[in-house]
């Protein structure tokens, strides 16, 4: 077994766990903020970043789908060793991460259904670039406007027209976090 | 063992308890069901509120509990007192100053800020349960927003007492989705539910679900054209304090029919009183 598959844990899971909650709540609770997270050393290719919410939020009862190069022997083992999530294909995972190319089509993962929206797949989605510049996003949890740096803005217009059914994103870079619920509505940002 | 984790809960079940916030805040007004765990207190004290609180806190926050609007309650008083053994968290009876606020049935009169979260304790988190008992048709007229019958029992109020009788638990839509419980506050409160710069979370224990409403929320209490909601309070200033826009509570003092108003907000009205204001009954 390989150290770094040992390493990068949480060495304080209660506090630093309940640190990275408040980060990634505070991003789903308002879309187009940026938090810091921290905590995590998960081998490559997953930011600290995605590495935290992966551990703040996994356990054996959450499938994960490790999408394109993330679906390697290096991230499967220090996933299975500090959370012991079972690894699945996108069908039946509740967490995805991978870049925003690998992780397509999002038709592949669960929407939750009618009587319970809340059976769906949250995709944790590395981006080369997480920046309050970009598509203009409204709805719950913005007070007029917001702007974020969003992977594809008419895959995420599509997603807003399923709600309340529809997935939730985590966007992740380095040591950093945003999301965009599925009650947000993303459009691009008109030049005036 | 002398030590409880962090904030009582094991971290798994902390772990379900965050999932289930976050699907909360994504669809908000729509119950997530979660795995709710006995608590060291009885169901109706609190124990969902208390579960979101626990998965929420973290070293650095200051505590603040309400209940009905006091700190000083034994509700309020051993909650606090639970999170201060468990958590070591500071606490706080200043609502500015809290960055985590647990409430019974009240919001804080003072407006709350973008760095706060307010965490609601939740009795019956079905706003159709006294109208349908089943849980395969309340969740069926969610699923397809089938929400006449909520007005047919507001009209029927109006048809009985010629006004919208509710008037606590009063039944909000939000985001035009959602119709939502806002658990029993007095609909005196309900305004405020709306455009919050702060995070509300709602936890029910015995029931099991969790929901939510993200800051800047469309929140719209059900009413009719011309039958307008009315948020309406006693029609008296605090004795206490002498505020004339805070809800109040009825103290009755003595066994001749006296009687006098004061503020539910404990906090509101002590900084008021502070601040020099007096009302007809302030010794």
């Amino acid at each position: 077994m390989q150290a770094d598959t040992l390493s990068g844990g949480f060495g304080d899971p209660a506090i630093q766990s309940a640190h990275a909650f408040r980060s990634v709540m505070e991003a789903m609770a308002r879309p187009g903020t940026i938090h810091d997270i921290a905590g995590a050393v998960p081998p490559g290719p997953l930011s600290p970043a995605a590495g935290a919410v992966l551990l703040t939020l996994c356990d054996t009862e959450t499938p994960v789908h490790l999408a394109g190069a993330a679906h390697c022997e290096a991230v499967r083992r220090w996933l299975a060793f500090h959370t012991g999530a079972p690894i699945t294909g996108p069908a039946h995972c509740m967490f995805a991460v991978g870049t925003w190319a690998d992780l397509m089509p999002l038709s592949n993962y669960p929407v939750g259904t009618s009587d319970y929206p809340d059976r769906s797949a949250t995709l944790i989605v590395e981006c080369p670039v997480l920046a309050t510049t970009g598509a203009t996003l409204t709805g719950p949890g913005i007070k007029d406007h917001a702007t974020l740096s969003v992977p594809d803005i008419a895959a995420l217009q599509s997603n807003r027209a399923l709600f309340p059914l529809g997935l939730d994103f985590v966007l992740t870079h380095g040591d950093r976090v945003a999301a965009l619920p599925r009650s947000t509505t993303v459009r691009a940002t008109e030049v005036s | 063992m002398t030590e409880y984790n962090f904030a009582y809960l094991d971290e798994q079940t902390k772990r379900m308890i965050r999932r289930a916030i976050l699907k909360g805040l994504a669809i908000p007004g729509y119950q997530v069901p979660f795995a709710s765990r006995e608590m060291p207190m009885p169901y109706g004290w609190g124990t969902g509120g208390v579960q979101v609180s626990a998965a929420v806190l973290t070293p650095e926050d200051r505590f603040k509990v309400i209940d009905q609007g006091a700190d000083d309650t034994t509700n309020a008083v051993s909650i606090r007192a639970f999170f201060e053994r468990t958590a070591g968290v500071a606490t706080t009876t200043t609502t500015s100053e809290a960055t985590v606020i647990q409430t019974r049935h009240r919001i804080p009169e003072a407006a709350l800020t973008e760095g706060q979260i307010l965490v609601y304790q939740v009795p019956i988190p079905e706003p159709l349960r006294f109208l349908e008992p089943r849980e395969s048709e309340t969740r069926k007229m969610h699923e397809l927003e089938e929400y006449g019958l909520m007005h047919v029992k507001l009209y029927e109020d109006i048809s009985r007492h010629g006004h919208i009788a509710t008037s606590y638990a009063y039944p909000v839509r939000v985001e035009g989705r959602y119709v939502m419980d806002p658990s029993p506050i007095p609909k005196f409160d309900n305004p405020k539910l709306g455009g919050m710069a702060a995070i509300q979370l709602f936890g029910a224990g015995r029931e099991q679900r969790i929901y939510a409403l993200p800051p800047y929320c469309d929140v719209v209490s059900l009413d009719f054209e011309d039958h307008p909601f009315d948020p309406s309070k006693a029609d008296h200033p605090c004795g206490l304090c002498g505020a004339q826009d805070s809800y109040l509570d009825e103290v009755i003092v003595d066994d001749a029919g006296g009687r006098m108003f004061v503020c539910s907000d404990t906090d509101y009205c002590e900084a008021r009183q502070m601040a020099g204001h007096r009302g007809k009954d302030a010794a």
